[in-house]
């Protein structure tokens, strides 16, 4: 739809994203395609161990091939500062700390020629020991000072050993999540170019500003000598929301040809090891009721994976510490720290693989109960945040149950596993429940122009990775500018526009949108008070700042969702197949009824791999992903996805920003693979507590 | 990717001395397999001898009742013609099962049968792979190994056989027509393909320079009652975990005759003599095609990985016996 909407009406109306035209044609232009004159070529060279020094390098024979420019390596390569990012500050030495560690590169005139001729670097290796078993039973396991987004990595609520060891029913059982990699369709990619010490980076990023902010550092330059153009993404997911060491080499690189751009953008097996992925979790969960049903202890203790290198701690405990009403709450986080790459955020850290697990195990504890899992959810519902002692901004839960049940048909759903089947196939259904918390970033600026002739432009150095930025930012501005969305001309996705926080933890609407209302606001101000209400002939223009928002301190705010799920089981051959999925969400005012439904379907359908597909299988031996590709790592096709009834919920909210919105990009993928597992649960009467769920974990 | 030649030779016979005086050389059909593998640098032909042009691409009817099939007709051509889908439908189901349909249009038929095993080791130049380099030790015996064989493997490989067509090809009795430096000869499916032994790098009993012109498929009264049954982890685009090929011949509710192969099970396709021969002349049951399927399966050697498949061997078996057999529910 693109029909006009009128002044101040665009919020929420079904607006097709502007910049679907250039994107269906080929015309919009990713970091890998901008044209430059006489661009060179990258072809890094990856560690084949895993831990250990690289002894010697000889590079005389690709630095003989026709059309190699020169041959990077720990040799030559100008030096860093020292910026404590062991992940970021490549070819300082030879030391290697994971497989496929960048340990030089290969520049040539040519793709081809650079890739070739990267084969015939001869590369000797001081071997150490790998350590790279993740196991929970390891003695070195240790407590990391803060997880991912600051949180403590331990808490505790009253008493929760003694309220279980008092508890008429009592749960304990241990999940597992496995190594997942992001893999957005397009690969991290990158244009460096130096000119007379500023380096201009064209770059596939979730945040231009957090790029500048993080490679400016490392090369010694202040941030503004570092520019960064990122209009389009071609997807994310969390592992380009700070750069890895992809961007690093590039810019390494480019320092050798200097004047001439680097290109370099990574292979699919290249992420899967240098762009970050999920940690592993195993996660015990404990749970203790009352004979009715109430719960009496919460308890998520997590054992994680980090790379010795860099930590990184995801929250995955997090959610279980606001989630149900419970007197006595305990979490707490444990890391394994191994020779391996560096885990990172993918879609949901935390709540993804943290809600797999308290979302399974109350589908358990509601059977122990002998209670509907809807119910038994309803009826531990919290009236406060128990971390906080906050009120909810809002909390729509409860209502995205009940409306979720009604859509999908929950009523009258016989509790007996195996009891429906159809031919060979045993079919059950299975509900879960969904949290994301209402992040807000700061840094964020913005400037907005208007023309005598009634239109408007709006700079913010924000980002669009796929999620539809380029149009909601551009209701949000229209709406407070009180003109039509056709009025306002987006610009995004440069450091040459003022400052943003990225694309992540579901904050860009929270955050940009935020300060597009407030930039709109002083512009109209501007124009009333200095020019009378009208725009005067060589136009006028305002900037603000993102304001702070009084009700943080005041409430705690999240948006939740609800997952209905139909899972079909061959009783023969273990297969599943989810034939349909009910998702309904509560996150505030939806900005674009489009863009939304599109944001919710990808995180469900991440769910739904999450269940049975995604797992990356790590080679202790060798310390590397062996199953590196899209032949092996399984995402779904469209085959395997079922018909989606995606919906939300009406919900006023004007706590959480001017907008009233909350952040969708990552509610979707939470709790919907649990929603699987407890269908495949109903099916089948197996329960798989290992993800994904796989023909050989249902066979017998 | 080590930079290579590009030729065309006029005829098969010019194709064959093409690569006579080329022992780092390769013909290319489809390339749906070879380029990925050389992109990855296991594959490194110096030459690569383009024969698509040089063979048919016709499906003709024998004199003798069955099918002769060129081998360069695509697999999309080849599922989808009229004859093999009502008289050989379990082809024409393996070929829709295989890879996309933009593989499937782009893979030929005499370059199906030569695919190379997905074995991560395999693939990965950076790991030890007997298969791909000789003496070097096999990763997978104890590495991941959940898609790898449970029949037929040595100590020297574990790896399996990738391709579904000539799982159906297999149990449909195919022929294989090759030209090779030492002529022209007819080679049943069972025959081509090789257990990994102490050779693991010979994935057949090809020569060097030995070329599939054409296939061949008997005519056998009973294929019209046969199908192909996959499984796999994903709904389309994956390889087996284990798939059954099978043709059936009831009368009277007894087994007159059946064809049955395993594919995801071996380093071959899997021709699973053992339950033809312990099904012909028995009445059609359930219980018959599990004892018979648990014959052939007594022989597993399954790995730390994939002891799953023997279950689900022996179901999928049942299944599509029982299926074909009218007994199915």
């Amino acid at each position: 739809m693109t029909a006009t909407q009128a002044p101040g009406k665009s919020v929420g109306a079904p607006i097709s994203r502007v910049e679907g035209h250039l994107k269906v044609r080929g015309a919009a232009t990713y970091a890998y395609e901008h044209r430059l004159d006489e661009p060179a070529y990258l072809h890094p060279l990856q560690s084949t161990i895993a831990n250990g020094r690289v002894a010697k390098i000889d590079a005389s024979r690709a630095e003989a091939e026709p059309g190699v420019v020169a041959v990077l390596t720990h040799e030559n390569a100008p030096k860093l500062e020292a910026v404590g990012d062991a992940e970021l500050e490549i070819l300082q030495n030879g030391e290697v700390g994971f497989r496929g560690q960048f340990i030089g590169a290969v520049i040539a005139d040519t793709f081809e020629a650079a890739r070739y001729a990267a084969g015939l670097v001869e590369i000797e290796y001081e071997e150490r020991e790998t350590d790279a078993d993740f196991r929970p039973d390891r003695d070195d396991l240790y407590t990391p000072e803060q997880l991912n987004a600051g949180f403590e990595p331990d808490t505790s609520v009253g008493d929760v050993d003694g309220a279980l060891a008092s508890a008429a029913v009592k749960f304990d059982a241990t999940y597992t999540t496995p190594r997942e990699h992001n893999n957005p369709m397009e690969p991290h990619s990158s244009i460096a170019v130096w000119d007379e010490g500023e380096l201009t980076l064209y770059e596939s990023t979730q945040g231009v500003y957090w790029t500048q902010n993080t490679i400016a550092p490392l090369f010694g330059l202040d941030a503004e000598k570092v520019h960064v153009i990122s209009p389009h993404v071609g997807g994310g997911f969390g592992s380009k929301g700070l750069p890895h060491a992809n961007v690093v080499l590039a810019a390494l690189a480019a320092m050798l040809v200097e004047g001439r751009p680097v290109k370099f953008a990574l292979t699919r097996h290249m992420m899967f090891s240098v762009a970050g992925y999920r940690t592993p979790t195993i996660q015990r969960i404990r749970l203790g009721a009352d004979a009715e049903g109430k719960l009496s202890a919460i308890c998520n203790d997590v054992v994680e994976q980090t790379s010795k290198i860099k930590e990184f701690a995801e929250q995955t405990g997090t959610s279980a510490r606001m989630m149900y009403d419970s007197s006595n709450i305990q979490t707490t986080h444990l890391l394994a720290a191994l020779d391996v790459a560096v885990p990172s955020w993918l879609r949901a850290p935390g709540e993804a693989p943290g809600m797999f697990a308290l979302e399974s195990a109350m589908d358990e504890m509601a059977i122990e109960c002998d209670l509907d899992p809807v119910e038994f959810r309803i009826m531990n519902e919290p009236e406060k945040d128990l971390e906080s002692g906050l009120p909810f901004s809002s909390r729509g839960l409860v209502a995205c149950l009940r409306e979720g049940a009604e859509r999908f048909g929950w009523d009258g759903r016989n509790p007996t596993p195996r009891s429906e089947r159809d031919g060979r196939w045993l079919v059950g259904t299975g509900v879960a429940s969904s949290v994301y918390p209402v992040f807000s970033m700061g840094g964020n600026a913005a400037t907005i122009r208007a023309d005598s002739d009634g239109k408007y432009v709006v700079e913010i150095g924000a980002a669009d990775i796929g999620t539809g930025t380029w149009t909601t930012l551009g209701q949000i501005a229209a709406d407070e500018l009180g003109v039509s969305f056709e009025d306002v001309e987006m610009k995004i996705g440069d450091t040459k526009f003022p400052n943003a926080s990225g694309a992540g933890g579901s904050s860009g609407i929270t955050s940009w949108g935020s300060t597009l209302v407030e930039a709109a606001r002083s512009l109209r101000e501007k124009i009333e008070a200095e020019h009378g209400g009208n725009i005067p002939d060589e136009g006028v223009e305002a900037s603000a700042k993102m304001p702070k928002n009084p009700h943080r301190k005041e409430y705690a705010m999240y948006a939740f969702g609800a997952h209905f799920v139909e899972a079909r089981v061959d009783e023969d051959t273990g297969e599943v197949r989810v034939p349909r999925m009910t998702s309904v969400f509560a996150a505030g005012r939806i900005i674009n009824a489009k863009t939304a439904r599109s944001q919710f379907m990808g995180g469900m359908v991440m769910g739904l791999s999450a269940a049975l597909h995604e797992e990356s299988v790590l080679d202790t031996r060798f310390g590397h992903v062996v199953n590196h590709d899209f032949a092996e790592y399984h995402i779904p096709t469209n085959a395997d996805v079922g018909e989606l009834d995606i919906s939300w919920i009406e919900e006023d909210d004007p706590y959480v920003n001017p907008m009233g919105s909350k952040g969708i990009g990552e509610i979707g993928i939470v709790g919907s693979a649990a929603a699987v597992a407890n269908a495949v649960y109903h099916a089948t009467g197996t329960r798989v507590r290992e993800l994904p769920i796989t023909p050989d974990k249902l066979i017998s | 990717m080590k930079p290579y030649r590009y030729e065309r030779a006029e005829d098969i016979s010019g194709a064959i001395s093409a690569l006579a005086d080329e022992p780092e050389g390769a013909f290319l059909g489809g390339g749906t397999n070879i380029v990925d593998l050389m992109k990855l640098g296991v594959s490194t032909p110096d030459v690569l001898v383009d024969v698509r042009r040089l063979m048919s691409d016709d499906i003709e009817e024998t004199e003798d009742g069955g099918v002769r099939i060129g081998a360069a007709v695509p697999n999309s051509d080849l599922a989808a013609d009229p004859t093999i889908r009502t008289r050989y439908p379990a082809l024409s189901e393996a070929l829709l099962s295989g890879a996309s349909g933009q593989l499937r249009n782009m893979a030929t038929t005499g370059g199906n049968f030569l695919q190379r095993t997905r074995c991560v080791y395999f693939q990965d130049t950076t790991t030890p792979c007997n298969k791909r380099e000789p003496g070097s030790g096999c990763s997978a015996l104890d590495g991941y190994n959940k898609n790898h064989a449970i029949l037929g493997s040595s100590e020297h490989c574990v790896a399996t056989h990738p391709s579904d067509m000539a799982v159906a090809m297999a149990a449909l009795d195919a022929f294989v027509v090759t030209h090779g430096p030492n002529g022209e000869r007819r080679i049943p499916i069972e025959e081509l393909h090789r257990l990994p032994g102490d050779e693991p790098e010979r994935d057949t009993i090809l020569e060097h320079g030995e070329l599939i012109t054409a296939v061949e498929l008997p005519p056998m009264g009973f294929s019209s009652n046969s199908k192909y049954r996959k499984v796999r982890e994903r709904a389309s685009y994956a390889f087996a975990l284990v798939s059954v090929a099978a043709a059936m011949d009831v009368e009277d509710g007894v087994v007159r005759d059946v064809r049955v192969a395993l594919g995801g099970v071996a380093h071959k396709p899997w021709r699973a003599t053992k339950v033809e021969e312990a099904l012909r002349g028995e009445p059609v049951s359930e219980e018959n095609f599990r004892a018979a399927a648990e014959i052939e399966l007594s022989e597993a050697e399954p790995l730390s990985e994939n002891a799953y498949k023997v279950p689900l061997a022996r179901n999928v078996m049942v299944r599509t016996l029982s299926d074909l057999s009218g007994e199915g529910r």
